[in-house]
């Protein structure tokens, strides 16, 4: 019997002079994930962008627990977006949506 | 909880505003003491100013000298001029001649190399041996990593997994920092671990080399730079003049 994956949900806030869309936040993680480990490892990473708003420059990822360092590695590895100069900075790391906002206290 | 120590930010000195955003992010993030690259002719009100913005977001301002010497005589002449002037020496090692004698010396604190050039980094077995006696303590700085692309970056990691291999081999101290020149490059300590990780550095080595080695080499250093002392576990208790009876 197969055991159900781990999760884990990492709050980001996005540092940037303009505002950066929700598209453009997956698509700078995922190209990062991509460069750093692979299409290999971006397969184990199950990433998904769970929630960002744009207003306030955060959001949530999820992950699969084993690859938190992984993930975490690629989102500091963000240096820009669209050719503009940006910095992804993790926030909080949790094992549930309700524990992560919380802490975070979204 | 662990105290963080990013000793290397690279802010330039003459923009306060901009010193004032990188300081307050890097407390932000979780740095309590922070060390900011100062040019070898600064000014005491300079430091004093810097001092005062950094107390204000509770943060404790490291003063540090990179020193950039293009032959060993030129180093040793450098340091004599500016060891008790900084808080932290760091060398970084444009020649080989340069590296060895950065890494036999006891006043270098940390030894930097150019992270663009892999033919430019040093830090071989014969250098690892030599800091190893004097305690000096590799300094990798993260900045270049997540800014550089492709070729470059896959060089620089390749050429970081071999000296971490040496440093680990020989017990040279690593100590990891930002070298940030803007808010952009910099980020929160678990990340560096995170990103310290593509060069198979373990996460508890790499906390240990973002706080307790960092708070080493600057607790020495104040200790030594204290006017009270007198040698290593020597200090000056009091003066004769203020116990006339004695």
């Amino acid at each position: 019997m197969s055991r159900r994956m781990r999760k884990r949900y990492l709050a980001f806030k996005v540092v940037s002079e303009q505002p950066v869309s929700k598209g453009d936040v997956a698509d700078a993680v995922w190209n990062a994930v991509l460069r750093l480990f692979g299409e290999y490892g971006a397969s184990q990473a199950n990433l998904a962008l769970i929630e960002y708003d744009q207003e306030k420059s955060w959001g949530i990822i999820r992950c699969s627990h084993r690859a938190v360092e992984m993930v975490r590695a690629s989102i500091a590895s963000v240096t820009e977006i669209n050719e503009k100069p940006v910095a992804i900075h993790v926030l909080r790391v949790s094992g549930t949506l309700k524990a992560l906002k919380r802490k975070v206290s979204l | 909880m662990k105290r963080f120590v990013d000793l290397h930010l690279q802010p330039s000195i003459k923009d306060l505003t901009q010193v004032k955003k990188m300081v307050s992010l890097a407390s932000e993030l979780g740095y309590r003491m922070v060390g900011i690259t100062l040019p070898p002719n600064v000014t005491r009100d300079t430091v004093k100013q810097l001092q005062s913005i950094c107390s204000n977001v509770k943060t404790n301002l490291i003063t540090r000298a990179d020193l950039y010497p293009k032959t060993p005589h030129e180093l040793l002449h450098n340091l004599r001029r500016f060891r008790r002037k900084f808080e932290v020496i760091s060398v970084i090692c444009t020649s080989k001649a340069v590296a060895r004698q950065a890494a036999k010396d006891r006043r270098v604190d940390l030894l930097s190399f150019p992270a663009t050039n892999p033919r430019k980094r040093f830090f071989d077995h014969a250098e690892a041996e030599l800091a190893s006696k004097v305690f000096s303590s590799l300094e990798i700085d993260i900045a270049p990593l997540i800014s550089l692309k492709s070729f470059q970056r896959i060089r620089l990691l390749s050429s970081l997994r071999k000296e971490m291999e040496i440093a680990r081999k020989f017990g040279v101290p690593v100590t990891i920092s930002s070298g940030a020149t803007n808010t952009h490059l910099i980020r929160g300590p678990y990340d560096y671990a995170a990103v310290t990780a593509l060069f198979d550095m373990a996460t508890p080595l790499a906390l240990r080399a973002l706080s307790e080695t960092p708070l080493t080499i600057v607790e020495r250093n104040r200790e030594k730079l204290n006017p009270n002392f007198v040698a290593p576990g020597i200090r000056l208790v009091r003066r004769k003049n203020c116990c006339p009876d004695a």
